[in-house]
């Protein structure tokens, strides 16, 4: 029996653009392309089975083993630190995490730092090694809001064009780390199916490699 | 039989097969208190899953409920020892949110560690993964080759920091950036490379580790983790596998490190190596090697029948003989079968057999054997 790959495709414009990576590695599924309602897509012939979950999920399909892989933002992955082998940098979906703030921000070291942030654990280890006290106000969205209602000095955000920020007269006070997509693996699916994941892998790579 | 007792039944079926394994080894049980000084786990937070710990005062002393086994083996027991256990501890799992009381099975081995203790030790191991399930992988590691490739790049401290975790992750490109950022010379980033990609058969991939590394300390880890792995190879073949994402925390463990798979688990369930760092920590002079297999995730492996909450349903009406009813039921108990007579049809339970009382006798309406 040909060994079956389940994949968790990030749903978005990210998950759109991998899944033309998987069909041009061979992996191609004409279902997941009708307009239904069905959550779980298979081509029995080439052995995928492709479903879309929320992009911050992704790591928990694939560290709970519901997926074999699944392709997830570094954000995601510093964030949640999942217990997963992160085979593959694809190179799409590229932006950065950074500290931003109002234009006339001035940071003073003698006051304990307000972060607004999504990301907690990131927001948390990037002052941490600076040695900076701070205090993580916890959003779940409209970061940007934060430092405009003074609700915190700075935010700690995905930045890709930055034209959210500019246009609320905020900007990049420093970069975090830079973020992209990432092919990541279950490991014990990595033991058993691991001939059929390293094929993709290596076929995916050589279409980021391709293009840079 | 319910789910749930079907589960434990297995559960207690593989404790009790571990259990007389390493007896036939010649290892003792070792049985230990729920509760153990909160100050150990203190001094060595980093050897434990989690760093979470329940605790309680009792006169005045910190508790704790015992997260962890080895560290208290290791503090109570003797300085050479050869010992098993399955006990309860109590950590928040991995990625997980909350306490969970959680069964672990091991074994550890205290004393003069040498070339045949080590094979024994991983031998039990693959026995151990055996006992759970027919298709399994032991991934096997040495820190000490881990270390001799770290230090021919002579990284920064969190440059080294970042190419374990990448190592642990098997992220090549990690590697290579950081290699790039250091400066790391074109040979060594390619042997630091090699410990994400060249893993695999102990045949094949450990003569190649034994040509790249210097003389001395290095090589002599390839050769020990050569004799152990090819040894190992003859009992289980393809089964043993060399894999250098293994890495156990290096502040601990000092030798061979091991993980263990099962198919149809998605984590690693069985975890070991070679402590003796620890025991330099704890005031020991003696070597130690063991490993702990993680009982939790096993429930997923159980095969579980259809499931009902009771075998048959007895219907009976007002104008029931009492006599025939308590009469029909113990003859139903004596079969060996859960007997729940009703009025109506239960509508929350599940059962196998839907029976009515009729006269002196009983009569089938329904069977879903």
């Amino acid at each position: 029996m040909k060994t079956v790959l389940n994949v968790a495709l990030p749903k978005g414009r990210l998950g759109e653009k991998v899944l033309a990576m998987f069909e041009k590695a061979g992996y191609p599924c004409p279902s997941i392309h009708e307009s239904n309602r069905k959550l779980i897509f298979e081509n029995e012939e080439c052995g995928v089975r492709y479903f879309w979950v929320k992009p911050s999920d992704v790591a928990i399909y694939v560290e709970r083993g519901a997926a074999d892989i699944g392709v997830a933002g570094k954000d995601i992955l510093l964030e949640y630190g999942p217990d997963v082998y992160e085979l593959l940098d694809l190179d799409i979906g590229k932006c950065r995490m950074a500290v931003a703030a109002k234009n006339d921000f001035r940071d003073d070291p003698r006051r304990t730092l307000r972060v607004a942030t999504k990301f907690s654990r990131i927001a948390a280890d990037f002052y941490a090694k600076k040695g900076r006290d701070i205090d993580i106000i916890h959003l779940n969205g409209s970061i940007e809001l934060a430092p405009i209602l003074d609700l915190s000095d700075v935010i700690v955000d995905i930045v890709e064009t930055g034209t959210t920020l500019k246009e609320n007269d905020l900007s990049v006070v420093e970069t975090v780390v830079p973020i992209s997509a990432r092919l990541i693996a279950n490991k014990a699916s990595y033991k058993f199916k691991g001939e059929a994941i390293a094929a993709i892998a290596e076929n995916l790579k050589q279409q980021t490699e391709a293009t840079t | 039989m319910t789910r749930e007792s079907e589960v434990a039944r297995t559960e207690t079926r593989t404790v009790a097969r571990l259990g007389a394994l390493y007896r036939s080894y010649g290892y003792a049980q070792y049985k230990m208190s729920k509760f153990e000084e909160y100050e150990l786990y203190v001094r060595n937070k980093d050897f434990l899953v989690s760093n979470q710990i329940i605790t309680f005062t009792d006169n005045g002393r910190l508790m704790a409920l015992k997260p962890d086994v080895t560290l208290s083996i290791i503090r109570n027991g003797e300085e050479a020892q050869k010992v098993y256990y399955n006990e309860h501890v109590y950590r928040v799992p991995k990625g997980g949110a909350g306490f969970r009381e959680m069964l672990q099975v091991g074994l550890e081995c205290m004393g003069e560690i040498d070339a045949f203790r080590t094979y024994e030790v991983l031998m039990l191991a693959a026995e151990s993964l055996a006992v759970l399930a027919e298709d399994f992988v032991l991934d096997i590691s040495h820190m000490g080759v881990v270390c001799a490739a770290l230090d021919a790049a002579a990284l920064s401290p969190a440059g080294r920091a970042a190419v374990l975790r990448a190592v642990a992750d098997k992220s090549l490109q990690t590697v290579a950036a950081v290699c790039a950022s250091e400066g790391v010379c074109a040979e060594t980033a390619a042997l630091l490379r090699a410990l994400v990609t060249d893993c695999g058969a102990p045949a094949d991939v450990l003569p190649r580790w034994r040509a790249a590394l210097p003389e001395g300390e290095a090589r002599r880890a390839v050769d020990e983790l050569a004799a152990t792995a090819l040894a190992l190879v003859e009992r289980y073949g393809a089964r043993i596998r060399i894999d250098f994402s293994v890495l156990n925390d290096m502040g601990y463990y000092n030798g061979i490190v091991f993980k263990g798979f099962v198919n149809g688990v998605p984590a690693s369930v069985l975890s070991g190596g070679r402590y003796d760092t620890l025991m330099r920590k704890m005031g020991k002079r003696a070597g130690a090697i063991g490993f702990a297999v993680y009982m939790d995730e096993l429930a997923r492996l159980t095969d579980v029948p259809p499931v009902y909450d009771v075998d048959t349903v007895l219907l009976y009406d007002e104008t029931a003989d009492l006599a025939a009813l308590r009469a029909a039921v113990e003859a139903l108990v004596a079969e060996g079968v859960s007997v729940s007579a009703e009025r109506a049809v239960p509508e929350k339970r599940t059962y196998r057999r839907l029976m009515r009382l009729v006269g002196e006798g009983v009569e089938t309406i329904e069977d879903r054997a």
